[in-house]
């Protein structure tokens, strides 16, 4: 009987944490197979460049917990960054003024989106494809098809900055991920996200504004995808009309690999953190091992199947 | 006629799962050509056992006989070709195709690669006949009711050769009517020499058509015996380990001010000529059959569905609803008749379920859940009605029905309601349960709350009320004092006799 309780806390245990537990055998792993990756140096590095697609995916997590997906957040990411580049430097509007503009869009253009999923009641997969091709299109309708280059040094503070030997973009990701955090776990309106994903007409006839609470995350998606853009065009040094192209999808695999159930109401932003990591680690250290980038996205596709297919296992054991 | 033949013997069967022993030893045997009733509480392992028995889980020990061959089911579709056929609570059918492409799905008699059609239809009109049903195999399934598509399910188990029928619940969504049919049908299958495992929470099923009764509790046997020598009281027994004294509580007759007055309600295709006055302390009863408009009424009142005619007055002003969350910031709430689909967020725990209305009163600094309070009304509630659980934060899908059902009703009280809108409460939940919620509906009288109950059982309706609306094809048929009514009359209005208004 005791080994069987035993034995219940240990398969709990390791359920609640197989990502984690992922993540740390393939940091043991690289370690032992390249000198230079378990250094200060690559770890900062990894974590910077998995910022810019984190910041997204948590916007992407509050929407996949309601039970929906965003498909639009690459293209948002896109325009923020286009009209952000724009009004600096075409128009020569000072940039800690535009920059509230350019996550004003990711909110209006996610919130149109919300609208129609939420009042509409249209499939969350058509609308947000819709604004996902509308978004690209008024990106290239506004730079003609053209990057727009050369910022002043501060803007480009917030791509490639340092505080204290700390990348901006890591700093910018952890307030972000820690507010995303306490407001799913600490707030109403954290709640209300996991039970709308879970029973939404349970969680409508508790008394929950169902509908502006859909509308709400796909606009906070829109906004953290501009908040993106943002990163990405200061540290470019450019905003480039294709820019986030495909990385819609490398965010919703990200918020699936960090345990995010598709179907709603399971999950949070550490599993996304923690599945960001993943990939970032996997790519570093398969460019430390000299590992083709061909090879490479094969690799990525193959861990995404073997962590969903684990995942399935162990609730098919419930 | 004493028969000794048994096609079904399940011996010393157990399994656990994480944190439970689901079936601790169970012996259960089947007798060729028998209704036999599984009964027990929810949670007893009665499904568990049935799924061990089809495959769906694997037994950890014990040994099942199927016509004296020792089988193994690794799957349904094993234990289907076997002979096994389940008939589940919620119909597996596709509502898109026929009646006889149901029934056949999957071995569709063809020509080349077409389906031959005109055989399936004969075939499928053979089969009905044997039945002795009268449904169009061409009709489309989704136009039929619920109890027609039932017999289309069973139509699908006998034409696959169907030794033991395992019926969970088959009455759960039927009418009279529809019960009075099904149960000529399961007479009929009976004399064929099928053998039938009846589940059921309603035991005057159980005495009119099962011959011999299994119950189970806590996943252990609890009793065995022949229907027609068991009395009722000795089932409960066994069914919770203990006596259960009178059914019902005796409501007490003051009834304190009006509370709610509802003139000449109308939504239409929904519910309509709606008149009655809910006072303080007062139960008024709703009965009427399926689609009745039982929860249209109770939804219109709630703010889900808008009335186009007719006034609601609350607390002696005008109310005009406008969503679920306003009736709930008004003292209105509305307990849901489908647990799992509108009641509870069952992948939430227990805590977060009984919490989720009243998020926003326990904050701190305006922002942050707090989650002391939280925890401590969780408690409270999991204490006051008896909630069966390890902790606060189970998932609420581990739960059993009825201390599910308790997990809703907590969340309600959570908010002090004045009026409570109770849409079948007891619906599959078991005696000692269904016990429980009556005393709660009656301590809720003692504190002057209002309450809407609506029934399907008749004997509920009118111990447990003041007053009883029936309604029938969704208008308001007329309303009985409960001390007058009885089952004779409130059918008579329900089924469209009697004099309207």
């Amino acid at each position: 009987m005791a080994d069987n309780i035993m034995k219940d806390r240990l398969l709990y245990f390791a359920d609640k944490f197989k990502s984690a537990i992922g993540l740390i055998i393939l940091v043991i792993v690289l370690s032992f197979l390249s000198d230079y990756f378990f250094t200060v140096n690559n770890l900062l590095n990894i974590i910077r460049q998995v910022s810019i697609i984190a910041i997204m995916a948590f916007g992407m997590t509050f929407v996949i917990l309601t039970g929906g997906i965003d498909l639009s957040v690459g293209s948002l990411l896109a325009v923020s960054a286009a009209v952000t580049a724009g009004l600096i430097i075409n128009v020569g509007i000072f940039y800690l003024l535009v920059i509230p503009i350019g996550m004003l869009i990711g909110i209006l253009l996610g919130g149109f989106s919300g609208l129609m999923v939420a009042k509409a009641k249209m499939p969350a997969f058509i609308v947000t494809l819709g604004m996902m091709t509308i978004a690209r299109g008024l990106t290239l309708i506004y730079t003609d098809g053209r990057p727009i280059s050369g910022f002043n040094e501060d803007f480009r503070f917030i791509g490639a900055g340092h505080i204290g030997g700390i990348p901006v973009p890591v700093i910018i990701m952890l307030i972000i991920l820690f507010i995303c955090y306490i407001t799913l776990k600490k707030t109403p309106y954290g709640r209300y996200v996991y039970a709308i994903g879970g029973n939404e007409e349970a969680a409508k006839l508790s008394g929950i504004n169902v509908d502006r609470i859909k509308m709400s995350v796909y606009a906070l998606s829109g906004l953290l995808s501009a908040i993106s853009g943002i990163i990405l065009a200061s540290r470019l040094n450019s905003a480039q009309p294709t820019a986030g192209s495909g990385y819609e999808l490398d965010a919703i695999a990200t918020v699936v690999l960090g345990g995010t159930s598709l179907s709603g109401g399971q999950g949070g932003v550490i599993g996304t953190i923690i599945g960001a990591l993943i990939i970032g680690v996997l790519n570093n250290g398969l460019n430390l091992l000299n590992v083709s980038s061909f090879y490479q996205q094969v690799a990525k596709g193959a861990v995404i199947l073997i962590a969903v297919y684990i995942d399935r296992r162990s609730k098919a054991v419930e | 006629m004493e028969n000794n033949n048994y096609i079904l013997k399940m011996d010393k069967i157990s399994k656990r799962f994480p944190g439970v022993q689901a079936l601790d030893d169970v012996d259960f045997y089947l007798k060729q050509g028998e209704v036999h009733a599984l009964l027990g509480e929810n949670g007893a392992g009665k499904s568990t056992l049935m799924n061990v028995l089809n495959g769906i889980h694997k037994r950890d020990t014990g040994t099942i006989k199927f016509q004296d061959q020792e089988v193994v089911f690794n799957n349904p579709s094993e234990a289907q070709k076997a002979g096994l056929a389940i008939i589940h609570q919620e119909l597996e059918l596709i509502p898109y195709l026929t009646v006889a492409e149901n029934i056949f799905l999957g071995r569709e008699p063809k020509k080349g690669v077409f389906v031959d059609y005109k055989t399936l239809n004969q075939r499928a009109v053979d089969i009905l006949d044997k039945l002795g049903v009268k449904i169009n195999p061409k009709a489309t399934l989704n136009t039929l009711n619920i109890g027609s598509q039932q017999m289309v399910e069973i139509a699908k188990a006998v034409s696959q050769n169907a030794e033991i029928l395992v019926m969970d619940e088959p009455t759960s969504s039927l009418t009279q009517q529809e019960i009075d049919i099904l149960f000529n049908l399961i007479n009929r299958l009976k004399k064929q020499g099928i053998s039938i495992i009846y589940i059921s929470h309603r035991l005057e099923e159980v005495f009119e058509i099962c011959d011999r009764v299994t119950v189970l509790r806590d996943g252990k046997n609890a009793g065995q015996s022949v229907v027609s020598q068991t009395k009722r009281s000795e089932l409960i027994k066994m069914m919770v380990g203990r006596e259960i004294g009178e059914r019902f509580p005796t409501l007490d007759k003051n009834i304190g001010e009006e509370l709610l007055k509802v003139e000449n309600l109308k939504v239409p295709g929904k519910i309509e000529k709606v008149n009655f006055t809910l006072h303080r302390g007062e139960v008024i009863g709703i009965a009427g059959l399926m689609g009745a408009g039982r929860t249209e009424l109770a939804k219109s009142l709630f703010g889900v569905f808008k009335p186009t005619e007719g006034q609601i007055t609350y607390k002696g002003e005008k109310l005009e609803l406008t969503s679920p969350k306003e009736a709930i910031q008004k003292g209105i709430y509305y307990l849901s008749e489908d647990r799992k689909g509108e009641g509870l967020v069952t992948i939430l725990s227990v805590q977060d379920n009984i919490t989720l209305s009243i998020l926003r009163e326990i904050l701190n600094l305006k922002i942050f859940i707090n989650s002391q309070t939280e925890k401590e009304t969780a408690l409270k509630y999991i204490k006051d009605l008896n909630i069966k659980t390890p902790s606060e934060k189970q998932l609420v899908k581990n739960l059993s029905g009825g201390n599910q059902q308790k997990v809703v009703v907590s969340k309600v009280l959570s908010t002090n309601p004045e009026i409570i809108i109770m849409d079948d409460p007891t619906r599959g939940i078991d005696v000692g349960a269904k016990q429980e919620i009556y005393e709660i509906i009656k301590d809720l009288t003692k504190e002057k709350v209002g309450i809407i109950l609506i029934s399907s059982e008749l004997p509920e309706v009118i111990n447990m009320s003041h007053q009883i609306i029936v309604l029938h094809e969704k208008t308001m048929k007329g309303m009985i004092n409960s001390a007058q009514a009885t089952q004779q009359n409130i059918m008579e209005l329900a089924t469209g006799g009697g004099k309207s208004g």
